[in-house]
């Protein structure tokens, strides 16, 4: 068990929670992050930050700093 | 169940995710019919347009693209507003949704949304191409069963479908009512587990007084602490209030603790849909988007990229726009010069040629710019590089407290600020759009370019370093730059920590897939922006334009003017009226004489019009910024677009109107002003560059000002802007004069 944030670079992996009821938190949810969901971190921006997530068949921009309310487990 | 209800008109609202092409398909359907309309104390715009179907007229109502129906604000109520009739406006009788095919999965939580609104429904499965390109085979008619709806393929960018899309809506609205035909709900369930329905119940049963439509009090049981509970509840029982936070701790207990219940509902919900509706390919397919996104994020790769492309596009946009603004000058000169010949001297012919066709010109100078930018914003948003962009530069922008998505507009603001306001629709964030707004004018539009020049040129020593690859003057130019880019900066943060205080906005976005760009669709955006631009915000600068000629004009006391300067002129239009073949030589002196004298009669009088006597009157304000009078005059003239302060000088020094920034009749006067009592010269460098820096920093242009009103839904935060700036920009000034003249004389 991890923190999205931590993945590296084409690593994969399944929702476990997000944490959270604030805007971010929601929207996180909204976007199709619920528990179960797999999702793979596709790549970062030049500057590292914000990340390219793979999640549902589409990509999908988060920063690090919401990717660490998502608790994930490695496949 | 089937009800149907005799209407004259029908009115379909249009929903859906952002980027989904609902936008190209709302034009594919009303063509040229729309009109904007404004909801009060919002800031987003609904886009109206009709049609006719079947002999019944059809109200199109385009709303915002939105991943969810969730509002958390004013400006998110529209959409539920107009769904649900709320605050005076009917239902819409029908819904279209409008899905991207090749992403169903996280486009159907909204259409969840949508069909928990008992209303008659329509699902338009747009982009079935790139669906099919990715390598996904989609059953409709499965997808059709399961929903209980009609379902059908389009692809809007191309016109494809579009035929029997209204054929579809035709049988929907028989008879000039909408038949809703059995719950769409019905085929798979309700969207939720019972329990909650249970609470929903009891809650709505509590509401019952003042009953609220279904779709609210679900809403009210899921965004806790939220807009909606806000704004519902305000003037019910206490008691409700704490019946809602039972009926959540309750749901907490059973398992299903809002508000997380609801996305893992609806998807949930979504999966039984999609059974069987969508086949995968066995290996997920490399795209050619993919491989376009893995050089296009690259980190040095991309970098570099985007680089080249804003340099290409900043570039053009200067390099398209000067010929074309030189054009539209060279016309509206043209055009004053016939105006001028067929026109008797006097007040009319100075309000036709310097009031009207100046401020004509001065709406339709920009124009060039406008829509060359207008074109490439088009071009990126369509292709798909927009997010990325934001995506790119987001980092960057959040240590100036705003987001990627404040990129392109800040970008495009520094060849004009209107284009990056408009472009500011994309912050969906309110505050993050605001402050982009705000700071957007503090970039140095090209607008500032013939100040800059002029200024530089004629008060700035050619002094070269580095072997003439670094000059003083070039030097000059960048600090101009710099000084907006971070003052921009330095009022972002202040904004984002006082005024514009709250929450980080979540920078949670889709990165759609690369497409080719549609050139009907780029080409409509860009003349629907540019026209929007012209006809809002043309007619104000237009009277913003006569208001400073009245200004400069009146009272037009030619007993002020030197009678000796009367005389000789009355005396030289006789003597060239009179005039032979044989004294061509004289003939070409004394129109020398007559051109010089009237702009020494044109000056008189400009000194002691309206505007003059402010000039003079505002001098003792101007003095600590090292300016004379005349400066502060031309200053004032220069309200409506800073770059009239150069042709204003022109007249003030006695040159007349055709003078610009490359002058060097207007260059030699102002080296050659002085005060009037010491003789010292007016024009020092550090005079120079206290009009630059107050040039660079202030809010003299009525565009911008008149487009921020119409981007923010009122007068205050356009008045905000030149409070600010203009406070700035002379703090600014003044210590740029007093810093310069004390180094100079030290």
């Amino acid at each position: 068990m991890g923190r999205l944030s931590e993945f590296e670079i084409g690593q994969s992996g399944r929702v476990v929670a997000v944490e959270g009821h604030d805007p971010v938190g929601r929207r996180l949810l909204e976007m199709g992050l619920t528990q179960g969901c797999p999702v793979t971190l596709v790549g970062t921006a030049p500057l590292g930050d914000p990340l390219e997530l793979e999640v549902r068949g589409y990509r999908l921009s988060v920063r690090r700093s919401e990717a660490a309310r998502v608790e994930v487990e490695s496949a | 169940m089937s009800i149907s209800t005799r209407k004259d008109t029908l009115r379909i609202a249009m929903v859906g995710n952002p980027n989904t092409g609902k936008s190209t398909l709302f034009n594919a359907l009303s063509g040229m019919r729309q009109r904007v309309g404004n909801y009060p104390g919002v800031t987003v715009e609904t886009k109206t347009g009709s049609l006719t179907l079947n002999g019944c007229t059809v109200q199109l109502v385009d709303l915002p693209g939105t991943y969810s129906l969730a509002p958390q604000s004013p400006d998110e109520m529209v959409a539920i507003d107009v769904l649900l009739g709320c605050r005076g406006c009917e239902p819409a009788d029908m819904v279209i949704v409008i899905v991207d095919a090749s992403n169903l999965e996280r486009n159907l939580y909204l259409v969840s949304q949508v069909l928990e609104l008992r209303r008659p429904t329509l699902l338009a499965l747009n982009m079935t191409d790139i669906a099919r390109s990715r390598g996904l085979v989609l059953d409709v008619e499965l997808l059709e069963k399961q929903l209980q709806i009609p379902v059908v393929p389009i692809q809007a960018n191309r016109r494809l479908g579009l035929d029997r899309l209204k054929s579809r809506i035709e049988s929907l609205c028989e008879n000039g009512g909408v038949a809703v035909v059995g719950d769409p709900l019905a085929g798979t369930g309700s969207v939720f587990p019972e329990p909650f329905q249970d609470e929903l119940a009891g809650l709505a049963e509590l509401l019952a007084d003042r009953p609220l439509p279904r779709y609210l009090v679900e809403r009210l049981l899921l965004d806790c602490g939220g807009y909606l509970e806000h704004e519902l509840l305000a003037d019910r029982s206490p008691d409700v209030h704490a019946q809602l936070a039972a009926a959540r701790r309750r749901l907490a207990e059973a398992g299903h603790a809002v508000p997380g219940v609801e996305a893992q509902a609806r998807y949930a919900w979504v999966d039984r849909v999609l059974e069987g509706v969508v086949t995968r390919p066995d290996r997920r397919m490399q795209t050619w988007s993919d491989r376009i996104d893995a050089v296009l994020t690259h980190k040095l790769g991309g970098t570099l990229i985007f680089l080249v492309l804003m340099m290409v596009v900043f570039q053009s946009v200067f390099r398209w726009a000067e010929p074309l603004m030189g054009w539209t000058e060279a016309a509206m000169a043209l055009v004053g010069d016939l105006a001028g010949a067929a026109l008797a001297a006097g007040a009319l012919r100075s309000l036709i040629v310097d009031g009207v066709v100046a401020g004509v010109g001065s709406v339709l100078v920009f124009l060039p710019q406008i829509f060359i930018l207008f074109l490439f914003i088009a071009l990126l948003e369509d292709c798909g590089y927009m997010a990325r962009a934001a995506y790119l530069m987001d980092k960057l922008m959040v240590r100036a407290g705003l987001s990627g998505k404040s990129f392109i507009p800040l970008l495009s603001s520094f060849a004009c600020a209107i284009p990056g306001i408009m472009a500011t629709r994309v912050i969906e964030n309110r505050r993050d759009r605001l402050t982009t707004i705000l700071v957007a004018p503090l970039m140095s539009c090209s607008a500032r370019l013939p100040v800059y020049t002029l200024l530089i040129a004629a008060f700035v020593p050619q002094t070269d370093y580095l072997g003439g690859i670094v000059t003083l003057p070039g030097l000059t130019l960048l600090a101009m730059y710099l000084l907006g880019i971070l003052v921009a900066v330095a009022v972002a943060l202040l904004l984002k920590r006082t005024l514009l205080k709250g929450e980080t906005p979540p920078f949670v976005m889709e990165l759609p897939s690369y497409k080719w760009p549609s050139l009907r669709v780029v080409l409509y955006r860009m003349f629907e922006r540019g026209w929007a631009f012209v006809r809002r915000a043309g007619t104000l600068i237009f009277a913003v334009a006569i208001v400073v000629w009245a200004a400069a004009y009146y009272p037009h006391d030619t007993s002020r003017v030197d009678p000796l300067i009367t005389q000789r002129l009355e005396q030289l239009d006789k003597q060239l009226a009179a005039a032979t073949d044989a004294q061509k030589t004289e003939v070409e002196k004394w129109e020398q004489e007559r051109d010089d004298l009237q702009n020494e009669q044109a000056g008189e009088l400009l000194r002691h019009s309206f505007l003059g006597m402010a000039g003079q009157a505002i001098e003792p304000v101007v003095k600590p910024l090292g300016w004379d009078w005349r400066i502060g005059c031309a200053a004032i003239a220069s309200f409506p677009a800073r770059e009239v302060v150069v042709s204003t000088l022109g007249v003030i020094y006695n040159l007349g109107t055709d003078t610009d920034e490359e002058s060097p009749a207007l260059k030699n006067q102002l080296q050659a002003a002085t005060w009037p009592h010491s003789g010292q010269p007016v024009f020092t460098l550090p005079v120079a560059l206290s009009i630059m820096v107050f040039f660079a920093l202030c809010a003299q242009c009525a565009a911008t000002l008149v487009v921020i009103r119409r981007e923010t839904g009122s007068w205050r935060w356009p008045l905000f802007t030149f409070v600010y700036m203009t406070l700035l920009a002379y703090i600014g000034a003044l210590m740029t004069y007093q810093a310069g003249s004390w180094l100079m004389g030290a």
